[in-house]
């Protein structure tokens, strides 16, 4: 590997090991830039992990990460870090679960899993059977939602201040003194997921003209040419609608140019820029609606 | 009836009462959210018998920002100064695991002298922060002189820092794919010359001053002790699992940037108590001025980061002579690079132990995901256990051998 990331030791043969080891519970398994990752069966994580820290020699558990995949059936991915002291080892295993379907603890193999559960549910709302103390950690006392999910907004729906009259912090809804800015840098010829305006009317393959595609674009084209049927309706400019002109310019275009600055000057009032318009307080475009 | 009898006797007097006759009560205290001992916002729920803890539990999160939400909002590179913003005392060792991170992604080769850079300034900022932890450590206990000299020494890393990238605290200097600026030769003289002299008198007439005083022993050994086999299985990274006489360094063991051709010793404790996670800070700060002095002698010449324009943004000057150059530029610095699809989990030692990035991308400029693995979770959460039993004084230099910041923690 070129670049300088830590190495451990030598992945060879563990994720044949482990997957044999492991049996019928390993769903998936994949080794990608240098890391084995296992997706296991959720209801038999203890038993895995069990197997894992006590004949693999995988001792420390040293993260569980949530994901949130929300196009997925079960969206939520946990991730368990784990990492061998005697091997010089690391490994991932996965498995992945709902909004209601909780997760076994693992509380009981390693006391630190507490507050790493509690984060997961915290930030997610994953659950875990069998953590005793499943109370929220990062987030506010009294907090809703959880923030980490991909359909909460990065603005959140509360913020907080200190009332004056009521002498205590208060929360209200969030009011954004600007829109919220995100900025698409895509290249529009790679990952532009919307319409240009004016592109829709000329639909075409989304992605850079490769050259295969223009290739198959020249074919299609010369099959096109063989069976070019004359158009349905022959073009013509017989009225105005069909030339795309517009409608005729209103009379007082017609003046010479000396009459109207004679007009202006007589009416110096009427050069003053107009008032400004105390600007109008921007509201997000779309509300987010309250979750429960 | 008994009791009125026994009353009536005067066997028992209200005045003077001997012992089981007062029912004492457990009580409960707060300790913080602001306490100058907490090392920043934490609040424990301490349930005392007397002056013995019972029972404790911490409330973190009064720090939290959402950083991990706010990343997956930027590109790769605007991510990066959020690292600095975690561990403030040790901003560009926060850097180090997430510009691995991408490039382990990436598969980036990143060039010897850039390698050496970072390094070297890893462990200038472990000295740094070893400097505010041991100094504050043992203020704790109540000493004063010390922690006034350490500070001397990391405001020196402060401009260190500052002469390399402009920035005291938040540098954002290493980069995906090298470092930002090459160091100029005079502050690599400067430094060698500061890691000959000034390092070692004053952090040894400090230390002198601590290391044998019989108050700092009396308030340190024998507290908290923690076996090696707890500290693994509550998941122990850096000098508290070193401190319990584990010699584990991922510098050592699984090394990343040129850490494997460094000659350096992993100082570990005997006894698991708050003195020997203590002198294990002490130890490395000397362990990491010899790997300084490495890599100053060693140090090639050569590109500060990598080549590659696809990732790299070209320097100013060539930007005015190259309409190439013109064109990456901007193009990394509006929409960035592409990481390819991929999980990756990338750990480094940062000074308070092991701080990972759980990267997941997906193809596009922005991470998918990035978890943080704080350092101080773990341990944090040992609190309870470590402090049961123990005077409710311990309770503030127990905190102190943790070594725990909370822009880390909460993140």
């Amino acid at each position: 590997m070129a670049s300088p990331a830590p190495k451990f030791a030598s992945n060879d043969g563990i994720l044949d090991t482990l997957v044999g080891a492991l049996g019928d519970a390993v769903l998936s398994s994949k080794e990608a830039v240098g890391e084995i990752a296992l997706t296991v069966e959720r209801d038999s994580l203890v038993a895995t992990l069990t197997t894992l820290r006590d004949d693999h020699d995988y001792q420390q558990l040293m993260e569980i990460a949530g994901v949130d995949y929300p196009s997925r059936p079960e969206r939520f991915e946990v991730v368990y870090c784990l990492l061998s002291l005697t091997r010089n080892h690391r490994i991932r295993i996965q498995v992945t679960t709902d909004e209601d379907m909780p997760v076994p603890s693992v509380t009981g193999l390693w006391p630190n899993a507490g507050w790493l559960e509690r984060e997961v549910f915290d930030m997610y709302g994953v659950l875990f059977a069998g953590n005793t103390d499943l109370r929220r950690i990062l987030t506010d006392y009294g907090f809703k939602g959880h923030p980490q999910r991909k359909d909460f907004p990065l603005t959140g729906y509360v913020e907080l201040r200190y009332s004056e009259t009521e002498k205590r912090v208060a929360y209200q809804p969030v009011e954004l003194a600007q829109d919220f800015r995100t900025f698409d840098f895509q290249s529009p010829w790679e990952g532009a997921q919307y319409v240009l305006p004016g592109d829709e009317k000329a639909p075409q393959e989304p992605g850079a003209p490769s050259e295969i595609k223009s290739k198959e674009a020249a074919d299609a084209k010369a099959s096109e040419s063989e069976a070019k049927a004359p158009p349905a309706t022959p073009k013509t400019t017989d009225n105005a609608s069909q030339t795309g002109a517009g409608k005729a310019t209103d009379e007082k275009a017609a003046e010479p140019v000396d009459e109207v600055d004679k007009a202006l000057k007589s009416e110096p009032a009427a050069k003053k820029p107009a008032p400004k318009k105390p600007a109008a307080r921007r509201k997000p475009a779309a509300k987010p609606k309250k979750e429960g | 009836m008994a009791d009125l009898l026994e009353e009536m006797a005067h066997e028992r007097d209200a005045s003077d009462p001997t012992i089981g006759d007062t029912e004492i009560q457990n009580y409960t205290i707060n300790f913080g959210p602001q306490h100058p001992a907490a090392h920043g916002v934490l609040r424990m729920v301490m349930e005392l018998d007397g002056e013995i803890v019972e029972r404790i539990d911490c409330h973190v999160g009064l720090l939290h920002r959402g950083t991990e939400k706010l990343i997956e909002y930027k590109t790769y590179l605007q991510a990066l100064p959020y690292f600095d913003r975690l561990d403030y005392c040790s901003p560009l060792c926060m850097e180090h695991s997430y510009v691995l991170a991408i490039e382990k992604l990436l598969d980036l080769e990143v060039p010897l002298r850039a390698q050496y850079l970072r390094v070297l300034f890893a462990e200038l900022t472990r000295i740094s922060n070893h400097m505010l932890n041991i100094g504050s450590h043992v203020m704790d206990v109540g000493a004063m002189t010390p922690n006034l000299w350490v500070f001397e020494l990391r405001e020196d890393c402060m401009n260190f820092f500052e002469r390399v990238s402009g920035a005291r605290m938040h540098s954002a200097w290493f980069r995906p794919g090298g470092v930002h600026q090459d160091a100029p030769l005079k502050l690599l003289a400067d430094i060698g010359d500061w890691v000959d002299t000034r390092l070692p008198k004053l952090f040894g007439d400090a230390m002198s001053l601590v290391i044998d005083n019989r108050i700092f022993k009396q308030r340190n050994v024998d507290i908290a002790v923690v076996s090696k086999d707890d500290a693994v299985r509550w998941g122990f990274s850096g000098p508290m699992l070193r401190g319990s006489g584990i010699a584990w360094d991922l510098r050592k063991s699984q090394p990343y940037d040129v850490y494997d051709r460094m000659d350096f010793e992993v100082p570990v404790g005997t006894r698991g108590d708050c003195y020997d996670r203590f002198m294990v800070r002490v130890q490395e700060v000397y362990q990491s001025a010899k790997i300084i002095k490495q890599c100053l002698a060693e140090m090639p010449e050569g590109p500060i980061a990598s080549l590659d324009r696809k990732v790299v943004p070209p320097k100013r000057a060539e930007m005015k002579q190259s309409m190439e150059a013109l064109i990456h530029h901007f193009k990394l610095y509006t929409e960035g690079f592409h990481v390819p699809a991929g999980e990756v989990y990338v750990a480094t030692e940062s000074p308070k132990g092991e701080f990972g990035v759980y990267l997941v991308a997906d193809g596009s400029n922005k991470p998918y995901r990035c978890k943080i693995r704080p350092t101080a979770f773990s341990h944090l959460q040992a609190m309870d256990f470590m402090t049961r039993g123990h005077m409710l004084a311990d309770a503030t230099a127990i905190l102190g051998a943790i070594d725990v910041v909370f822009g880390e923690c909460d993140r």
